[in-house]
Parts: C-alpha cells; sequence; structure tokens
C-alpha cells in the first residue's frame, strides 16, 4: 500500500458543480483515491465552498458556509477536491476568512492544512500512478487558474496522464491564460467572458487535439460550451475521468 | 472610440469595445509583443525572483518611512536649487501648476508623457487657462491630435493601428508622410513637433523616480523627448505622486532594472536622465527655474484604507498586458485614468468606488497580474478587497443579493440543498436537446454565446449515497 502520512481517511469534497452536472469526476475520484489506498468518505452534510458568496464581496455568507464546511470535514485525515479553485478556497480563503473569529481560526487552520486538489494529492501526497490505464487518443490540457497560481499545480496531471497508455499529450497555446469562466463573472460580464473563452476555443481546436483535459469542471463547462456551439469536435473531459479509465465514456454534454 | 463619444456606462463601452475589430487586432498586436519581450527578458535574468523581492521590499520600505523620506527630498531638492510644491488634492496640483506658468509668462509648454498628470487632470487645466500645450511623446501627440485619452499607461495610443495613426496624421500633420510604416510616422511627428520644443516657456514632466537622498529626479523614456521637453525651456516643471520616493539612486538602479524589463522587455530604456536643481553657473544650457509639485491625491487616504500595496506600483504595464478582460476591452472600457488591473484597484480609490464598482468586479481573479508584477502587488486580493467594501456599501445589485440570499439559506442546510440539486438538474435538464442546452430562460449570461451541456438525472451525492447504502454503509 502506498504511503498515506497523516492518516488514511479522505474526505471527497465534491464540489457544487461536479455534484450536480458531472457526477463521474466524483466517481473517478473516489476510484483513484480508493486505488491509492484510501478510505474515502463522502461527508452529507457538505454543499458548496461558498466561492459564490466569497467573490461577490459576501464576507459574512463566505464564512457562515465556511464554518459548515470546516465541521462537515472535521473527521477526515485528509481533504481531498477534484477542483483547484475551491481547493483554493478552502486552503486560502477559510483562515483568511476566519482570521478574526477566535473560535474558527484555528479549526480553518487545521482543514487547510489537510485539504489538496485531487491531482496534486495523488502526486504529492499519496505518491500514487495509475496503472494499466489505455485511451487511443490525442489530448492538450488547460491549467485552471486557482490551480496553477495559488496551488502551484502544474506538473502534476501531466505526471499522471503521462501513465496513460496511448495517450499522446499535444501542447496548448496560452495554456496557463485564463478560459474566462472566472464563476459569476461569466455570467455577470458575459460579453467579455464570450470574447476570452472564444480566443481559448481557438487555441484548443489550433492545438488539433481530440480531447480537452483539464482539473477544474467550472473552466471544462466553459470551454466546452463555447467549442460545442462553434461547431468544434473537440471532447472535453476532467483529467481525473481518464486517469480512472472512464476516457471512453461519454465526454462532456454527449450523454443524450 | 473617440472622446467625445464614450459611453457613459462601462457595460456600454465594453460593448463598444468588443464590438470593434481593429481595437482588437491593436491590442493583441502590442500586448502580444510586450508579453513574449518580458518573457524573454525575464528568462534571461537568472535572478529575477530575488530582484523583484527587493524592488518590493525597498518599495514597502519607503512607504513605511514615507514621512521621513519625503522631508529628506524635500530638504534635498531644495538644496539643490529647486522649489518644492505640495499638493495634497488633484486640484491644488493643477492649481500650483498653472500658477507658476502663468508667473512665468508661458503662453505655451511643452510636456513630456505622465500619468500622474492625465491623473490630476492637466491637461484641461492648462486649455481651461488658455496655456497651449504641445505634447512631445509619440504617442501622446496622437492622442491630442485625436482628442482623446490615453488607453495604457505605456503605450497610451496601443488603441490605435498603425494604419488609423497614418490616417490621423495625414489628415492635421502639416507635411505628413504618406507611408504607414513607423519610420515614416516618426519622421512626420518629429517635423510636426521639433519647432514647438524651442517655443514653449515651460517643459512640464512626471517622475518615475525621486530620489530622496539627492533631491534629484529620475525619468526614462525611449524617443529623448523628456529631455527636449525639460532642458530648452527657461521653467521645468515636475508633476509626481508622493509613492514615486526611493532612497538613493542605488535604489532607483534596482527599480528601473524591474520597470524597464516588465515594461517593454528591454534591458535598459534609451534615455534615462537625472534631473537635479536649475541651471548652475557655468551649465551650457538647463531650465532657469525647477519645480517639483509633490501630488497626495488619495495615496495617503490609501494607506490608511488597506491599499498600501498598491502604492509600490511602478506604472510599468506588465499587469494590463496579460490581463485577459484588458486585452479583450482595451483601456477607455475602463473610464478612468489608469486602467487594467492596477486601474481597477487605483479608480475606485482615486474617483470612488461607486461610480466604479464594475471595475473590480469584471475580474476573473486568475491572478496572472499579481504574477507578472515586478513589485508582487497582490492586486487579486486589493480587487476583493474593493468587492468587500461595495457589498458591505450595498452597491451590489438586489437582485444578485437576493440571489445569493436564497443561495445561502440552501447551502446552510444540506438536506434542502440536497433536494434543490436534485430538483434543479432535473428541471434544467428538460431543456436539453441531444446532450445540449442551446437557450435557457434565466440563463441569457451562459446561453448567448455558449451552449450549457445537460445535467445528469441525479447528482453525485444521489447517486453516491444511493449505492452506498445499498451496500449496506451508513455515513
Amino acid at each position: 500500500m502506498p504511503a498515506s502520512p497523516g492518516g488514511s481517511r479522505v474526505g471527497l469534497f465534491v464540489t457544487c458543480l461536479v455534484d450536480a452536472m458531472r457526477p463521474q469526476i466524483g466517481f473517478a475520484a473516489v476510484a483513484l483515491l480508493e486505488a491509492a489506498g484510501f478510505r474515502v468518505e463522502v461527508p452529507r452534510r457538505q454543499t458548496c465552498c461558498g466561492q459564490p458568496a466569497r467573490n461577490s464581496g459576501d464576507r459574512e455568507g463566505a464564512r457562515a458556509v465556511a464554518r459548515r464546511t470546516i465541521a462537515a470535514f472535521e473527521a477526515c485525515d485528509h481533504v481531498v477536491v477534484p477542483s483547484g479553485s475551491c481547493a483554493a478556497t478552502l486552503r486560502i480563503q477559510y483562515p483568511e476568512l476566519l482570521a478574526d473569529d477566535p473560535a474558527w481560526r484555528e479549526r480553518a487552520e487545521a482543514l487547510a492544512a489537510r485539504t489538496r486538489e485531487l491531482l496534486s494529492f495523488l502526486v504529492d501526497i499519496a505518491g500514487y500512478m495509475p496503472a494499466g490505464v489505455q485511451l487511443a487518443a490525442s489530448a492538450t490540457y488547460h491549467d485552471s487558474c486557482s490551480g496553477l497560481r495559488e496551488l502551484g499545480i502544474h506538473a502534476q496531471p501531466r505526471k499522471l496522464l503521462a501513465a496513460v497508455a496511448g495517450l499522446t499529450m499535444r501542447p496548448l497555446e496560452g495554456a496557463d491564460t485564463c478560459c474566462g469562466f472566472g464563476g459569476t463573472f461569466c455570467v455577470k460580464y458575459s460579453a467579455i467572458s464570450n470574447a476570452i473563452v472564444a480566443e481559448k476555443a481557438r487555441c484548443v481546436v489550433a492545438s488539433g487535439a481530440d480531447l480537452l483535459l483539464g482539473g477544474d469542471l467550472g473552466c471544462l463547462l466553459n470551454m466546452a460550451g463555447k467549442l460545442h456551439r462553434e461547431g468544434a469536435p473537440v471532447r472535453v473531459l476532467h483529467a481525473a475521468e481518464i486517469l480512472a479509465g472512464m476516457g471512453a465514456r461519454p465526454a462532456i454534454g454527449e450523454e443524450g | 472610440m473617440s472622446a467625445m463619444a464614450e459611453p457613459a456606462s462601462f457595460r456600454a463601452r465594453v460593448a463598444a469595445a468588443v464590438a470593434d475589430p481593429r481595437l482588437a487586432e491593436a491590442i493583441a498586436r502590442t500586448t502580444g509583443t510586450a508579453r513574449r519581450k518580458r518573457a524573454a527578458a525575464v528568462a534571461s535574468w537568472a535572478d529575477f525572483a530575488s530582484a523583484r523581492a527587493l524592488g518590493r521590499d525597498i518599495k514597502d520600505h519607503v512607504i513605511a518611512h514615507l514621512g521621513h523620506y519625503l522631508a529628506l527630498f524635500e530638504r534635498n531638492a531644495r538644496a539643490s536649487g529647486a522649489e518644492v510644491h505640495w499638493a495634497r488634492t488633484a486640484q491644488e496640483a493643477c492649481d500650483i501648476t498653472v500658477r507658476i506658468c502663468r508667473a512665468a509668462g508661458a503662453r505655451r509648454v511643452t510636456r513630456a508623457k505622465s500619468m500622474l498628470g492625465e491623473e490630476i487632470g492637466l491637461p484641461h487645466a492648462l486649455r481651461e487657462a488658455g496655456i497651449e500645450r504641445i505634447e512631445t511623446d509619440l504617442a501622446e501627440h496622437i492622442i491630442q491630435l485625436a482628442g482623446e485619452r490615453p488607453s495604457h499607461i505605456v503605450w497610451p495610443a496601443l488603441h490605435k493601428t498603425r494604419e488609423q495613426v497614418a490616417e490621423l496624421f495625414r489628415a492635421r500633420h502639416h507635411d505628413a508622410a504618406r507611408g504607414a510604416d513607423v519610420a515614416a510616422l516618426v519622421a512626420s511627428a518629429r517635423r510636426e513637433l521639433r519647432a514647438g520644443f524651442f517655443a514653449a516657456e515651460v517643459g512640464i514632466s512626471g517622475a518615475n523616480f525621486l530620489i530622496a537622498d539627492s533631491g534629484a529626479v529620475c525619468t526614462v523614456t525611449n524617443e529623448g523627448n523628456a529631455e527636449l521637453t525639460t532642458t530648452p525651456p527657461r521653467v521645468h516643471i515636475v508633476t509626481a505622486g508622493i509613492e514615486k520616493l526611493v532612497p538613493s539612486t542605488a535604489h532607483a538602479m534596482t527599480l528601473l532594472r524591474l520597470l524597464v524589463r516588465s515594461a517593454t522587455g528591454a534591458e535598459v530604456t534609451q534615455y534615462t536622465t537625472f534631473h537635479c536643481g536649475p541651471k548652475r553657473a557655468g551649465d551650457p544650457d538647463g531650465p532657469e527655474a525647477f519645480h517639483i509639485v509633490l501630488v497626495d491625491n488619495g495615496r495617503t487616504r490609501m494607506l490608511a484604507e488597506g491599499l498600501r500595496e498598491m502604492l509600490r506600483c511602478l506604472r510599468c504595464g506588465a499587469c494590463l498586458n496579460h490581463c485577459v478582460v484588458f486585452r479583450t476591452i482595451g483601456g477607455h472600457a475602463y473610464g478612468g485614468t489608469y486602467p487594467g488591473p492596477m486601474g481597477a484597484v487605483l479608480t475606485p480609490a482615486l474617483d470612488g468606488l461607486a461610480a466604479n464598482r464594475d471595475l473590480p468586479q469584471a475580474c476573473t481573479l486568475n491572478g496572472q497580474c499579481q504574477e507578472v508584477c515586478p513589485v508582487a502587488i497582490p492586486l487579486p486580493k486589493l480587487l476583493r478587497g474593493w468587492r468587500d467594501r461595495s457589498w458591505r456599501e450595498g452597491l451590489e445589485p438586489a437582485t444578485l443579493r437576493r440571489s445569493l440570499a436564497l443561495w445561502r439559506f440552501c447551502v446552510l442546510r444540506p438536506r434542502l440543498y440536497r433536494l434543490a440539486a436534485g430538483g434543479a438538474v432535473r428541471l434544467v435538464r428538460m431543456f436539453a436537446r441531444n446532450g445540449w442546452i442551446r437557450r435557457m430562460p434565466f440563463a441569457g449570461g451562459w446561453t448567448r454565446d455558449r451552449d450549457f451541456p445537460a445535467p445528469p438525472a441525479r447528482t453525485f451525492l444521489e447517486q453516491y449515497h444511493r449505492s452506498s447504502s445499498a451496500r449496506g454503509e451508513r455515513r
């Protein structure tokens, strides 16, 4: 069994978007974590990490949600999140939001210290590499901004994907440039968001890859929606789905 | 987009900008080159990270001891023969500048590019005072001819293509170039501007650094126009924000290396000049009088309002060049003197949040601005700070407040949340055809330009807990 420093009970924070829009990412995360030797729990009391409130300036709302999430995951040795931006909210925003709350500050910091984004957890903490996974396809990877800049996730997904037999990675021009999602930004300022994601879609098509992969469902939905509107045949999936051997199943928007 | 026809609302300015393909091309050309050159300059600078940390520390040190360095600068500048003036507000700064111009009997002034001058409204103040203003920076000259505002803090005419500039020069220059190549355009502007350099009674410049231990003012340009603006006229006026202070020339050099590489990717600007006092006995040239107007205009208030880190800003423009929003809407859409991420932080501080509440919101918080900032200003954090304040002060729309209140009610009640999420996915799913939704009520913000994938029939939590209870597990 691989090393599991800090204990082997992982709480999966599935995120509201994965819960509602793409359950398969959640099941892929469970499968990967179990394959890495962890016991996975999915606390029923979890909801959303609170980004809609935090990013709209509603600190009180975000603090209330943060306390809920902290309480829901307090019994887990690790908290793993299949999203860089939600993981960054738990890791960075919660301690900041609750810094002046004596009853919650330490609990927020403890949760932050135990929280990791899924792909970086698999590499950095679990030392896991997928074995026996095959997919004959070419893929390109978009680095979602929160994961990339707030959590430093860049090498880990590429390292994991390199272990998938038959998968060829193609470079994506501007892979580190924002796709224009930005949470509620994409509907509040849809004209700006559209121009940004249109440029991203052009780069994805130009990569010539069959698949567009990433680690954040919000960005993937944004890019998939634009690619589909423009008639581009690129299939969009979360990297965890590929790693869990689910790459041949329907991609985003392919389930009739 | 012309200055006179600028729409009043942020949304209308954005709509105009995204509908303008020439603007998109102009922005892409200049910012694309800037990003490539900056990346190369940073990559070839092995110790960039520690220089950046040092730059940040120098600025933080000065800001923490602002009173000390201001007093030191004032003393040394006076000792060099300069006159030092203090302006609390933009109005005071303009009044002082106009008063000096009048006392010098100036009918005509030349001006070297200065964003501080734009910030305090100096072009307008000079016009009101009946003083002719000749902008000597090439891009500022273009802007002046076109009757517009700068759209970028380093390349004020970034929003114009070369072809548009050629057209403008043909219409307005006395001896205009025929071609649209850069050399011909520069020659055309040079012929137009040359006489003005020597006819002005006063030259006005900004400052890149105010050197406390010598009282010198440092300017950096690539065209040499600052030197021609500040040397031939009888009077030189510097208008500078108080955050431009550095302890010594050595500190200025550290920051200069960061500034130039971040702005243009060059190692050094063509002209780096230290202006120290008026002409002394025996000097062959130089101004007879040298005035320095030190401008606060909200800077000390920013210190008190949690915007301390913003006072590190060197005005290099790297955050603009790398910002996906700036690159989409250009500088004019921001509506203030300073566009892009740094402008979205500064404009609410200078012109009030109520009139500028869109600026900190129209940002994806992707963090690239902070990553490229040569003095590591935490721009996303500062933008969040404005969002918090906007919420606190009730400036956010009622519809948003209501939907967030409803959202909060659900997410704080997990059982209700699971029911609502399950109901919502099944409701939204009804709008799907072949896996995608092309149009849906209340979702125009998304579906106008993008399709929305059909949600599943059951949420993850519904599926997972159903299967785990089928396995007899309890959680």
